[in-house]
């Protein structure tokens, strides 16, 4: 245990008869861009005000360093905290904002001038040392936010959603920054979120949270395309379950009794055996749509299955339908690496082929 | 279109008029005619006679500065102790839950469903001699009395037996020397009760406005709660606490009420001198010119307060231009250089 950098050792907090995180262990290492990601409610920030010492659980204990941090003060640990809404002190300016944590800790005053002005230089701020923070910007407060979080060096930095003040196009720039300033300072980044776009693009790891538990915690490209229960597989990104049973098994490759449903060839990965059940997620990008049959040399194990189109979206990158096959829905999304407008196109009440690779759907939830 | 911002002028003009005419006829016409009275003689019926410097003349009364001084004295320590005690106060109450919040503050205006003069009375038997408050602090005296004698402390020669009130000497209690009615600290204290809502409303209506997350942030970054409470949570509702100085100090100045009510004649203070020039004396120009002299004193220090804010934010403005002239004078040395 003491090898670790950050370890959580089944914590639990309960609020009232609400149980924000239960029994939760996890263990974060030094230098890692580590993400909390779950909806609304799952425990995520509550994980966090208990590592900056807002909270305190109500059983298991925080290590840091190998040093027990459970019962200490928010100002008696060197974690620092990103607030949502920036938190910046308004009275006073910038500069003053980023050298609070410095003259806390009673720094020589040419110390704390050095290190303020050389991170505002980092953050490109220079010139607003002594506007207030009611004269910036939203992304310019986030980024002294951070830069205050960051200049005396803590041991961990806790980004409880940074980034969800700020509009679109702002928010993927500093999803960026948020990057280069981890690869510049090598501190232990904690990010929560909801966005799974964000966690995917920066985090080393995911722990994706569900009603104060985790679900599941591995890198993003893991997450994606095994996710370990029904509930990661949809709230990562868009999926189409089919729950049903196996009927027979081939080789590396099962057949699934789906309701209402042809049967459907699958990559028997989990090596069930026959009747056992399972929701079987495929990806919309994993499916095709075609007014034509896929062709034979494809293979004749592939999954075709006649369908209607009931709605399409055309989102420019890609075209996103909704069909109707047997009694379900199913969504899938059509990438658009060549010029749209030459092809053969799918329309409203289209009669078309859907069809996908054994390969390329995922076994989640089997019994 | 061209014609909008001159209807908006005349709107606006239609609402703020009734207010202006209030002010000039109920508030400035009659100050400027207390102000012209100063320069009149009384008559001896106690009207207001011919022009005459005979007023000012006669303001050069030894006792003047004395009481002007102890009434500032007075009312910059009631100032004190309301905003000292405002401050957790209002602090305690924004922290509360909504509801609370309600009921707290309806609580603590609850008192001024009664008249002031009921409540100041009650202080009056408070503290008189048989009063409860009184034989507390005489419980209190005997026995602090009781412990010094239990640590065996030297007996002291009773030359100053009020000094027994500040030092842990043995001392006997002599109660003639340690009531509390009729003192300025019965003065301070009942004044204390009366404005000490004047001063929790605005520094609560400013805390209940203040981002308490900023406390949470100052504490994440290594400030410990006091800490966080001097240097985030006081400059961040410093706006309520100019506004609960100015609602305690300026009646506080004014009062006459509470000083003849529980100062008895140790604690004489301008309201009271106002009052009996007016109307014991008759002498209205006199009270006039008292009352110039002690709207002035008010003045001055809320001069003083705009004063040193207009310098504080031109010092800011100046230090931002300055650091902008220098960012942009080092940019242009950059350019050359390239």
């Amino acid at each position: 245990m003491s090898n670790e950098f950050l370890v959580f050792d089944h914590v639990t907090k309960r609020f009232g008869a609400l149980t924000a995180v239960d029994d939760v262990s996890l263990s974060i290492t030094k230098g890692e861009f580590f993400s909390l990601l779950g909806p609304s409610g799952c425990g995520k920030t509550t994980l966090l005000r208990m590592l900056g010492g807002f909270e305190r659980p109500d059983s298991g204990r925080i290590y840091l360093e190998g040093k027990d941090i459970t019962d200490l003060q928010p100002n008696e640990r060197r974690v620092h905290t990103v607030f949502q809404n920036y938190a910046l002190f308004p009275t006073m300016t910038i500069w003053d904002n980023i050298a609070f944590s410095l003259r806390l800790a009673k720094m020589p005053k040419v110390e704390i001038e050095e290190k303020v002005d050389s991170i505002l230089e980092m953050i490109q701020m220079s010139e607003h040392a002594w506007k207030y923070p009611n004269q910036l910007s939203g992304g310019q407060k986030q980024r002294v936010a951070i830069a205050r979080a960051l200049v005396d060096r803590p041991q961990v930095l806790l980004l409880d959603e940074p980034l969800a003040a700020l509009d679109l196009k702002l928010r993927q720039h500093m999803l960026i920054e948020l990057d280069t300033i981890h690869d510049q300072v090598g501190i232990t980044f904690i990010y929560v979120t909801h966005d799974q776009g964000e966690a995917m693009s920066l985090s080393d790891r995911i722990a994706v949270l569900n009603r104060g538990h985790v679900e599941q915690l591995d890198v993003p490209a893991k997450i994606y395309e095994e996710p370990s229960s029904r509930f990661v597989a949809s709230f990562i990104g868009d999926t189409n379950f089919f729950s049903g049973r196996i009927t027979s098994v081939e080789g590396d490759y099962c057949f699934i009794e789906v309701d209402g449903f042809p049967q459907i060839k699958a990559y028997n990965d989990k090596k069930l055996t026959v009747g056992q059940t399972l929701d079987l997620s495929v990806r919309p990008e994993k499916i095709r749509v075609t007014k034509t049959p896929p062709p034979p040399e494809k293979g004749a194990s592939i999954n075709v299955f006649p369908s209607v189109v009931r709605d399409i979206v055309y989102q420019g990158v890609y075209t996103k339908y909704w069909l109707d096959s047997g009694e379900l829905k199913i969504s899938a999304l059509k990438p658009h690496s060549r010029f749209l407008l030459d092809q053969e196109r799918v329309t409203w009440n289209d009669s078309v082929f859907v069809w996908w690779y054994p390969d390329d759907a995922y076994m989640v939830e089997t019994k | 279109m061209s014609d909008s911002p001159m209807r908006t002028s005349r709107s606006e003009w239609g609402l703020t008029t009734p207010s202006f005419v209030w002010l000039l006829v109920f508030f400035a016409i009659p100050a400027v005619i207390v102000f012209l009275f100063t320069f009149h003689a009384r008559t001896p019926e106690g009207g207001v006679g011919p022009w005459s410097f005979q007023t000012w003349r006669e303001l050069v009364d030894p006792d003047y500065p004395a009481i002007v001084w102890k009434t500032l004295r007075v009312s910059f320590k009631v100032t004190l102790w309301s905003i000292l005690l405002a401050l957790p106060c209002a602090y305690a109450i924004a922290r509360m839950e909504k509801r609370w919040r309600a009921i707290v503050a309806g609580a603590i205006m609850l008192p001024f469903w009664t008249s002031f003069v009921v409540r100041v009375f009650a202080w009056k038997t408070m503290l008189h001699p048989d009063g409860w408050l009184q034989t507390c602090y005489h419980a209190y005296l005997h026995f602090k009395m009781w412990v010094c004698a239990w640590f065996s402390a030297p007996p002291p020669a009773v030359s100053n037996p009020g000094g027994c009130l500040l030092g842990l000497s043995y001392c006997p209690v002599d109660n003639a020397t340690t009531t509390i009615l009729d003192s300025e600290a019965a003065v301070v204290l009942v004044s204390v009760y009366t404005f000490l809502p004047f001063a929790i409303m605005p520094i609560y209506t400013a805390a209940e406005k203040f981002d308490f997350s900023l406390m949470e942030a100052a504490r994440d970054l290594g400030a410990k709660s006091f800490y966080a409470f001097r240097k985030i949570f006081i400059p961040g509702i410093r706006q309520g606490i100019v506004s609960a100085v100015l609602m305690v100090f300026i009646p506080a100045i004014g009062s006459y009420v509470i000083p003849q009510m529980v100062g008895g004649t140790s604690c004489i203070l301008i309201g009271n001198k106002i009052f009996d020039r007016a109307m014991a004396n008759r002498n209205i120009p006199h009270a006039s010119a008292l009352s110039v002299l002690m709207a002035v004193s008010v003045l001055v220090p809320i001069a003083v307060v705009i004063w040193w804010r207009a310098r504080q934010n031109a010092r800011d403005r100046k230090r931002l231009e300055a650091e902008t002239t220098r960012m942009m004078t080092s940019v242009a040395t950059a350019g050359g250089v390239a």
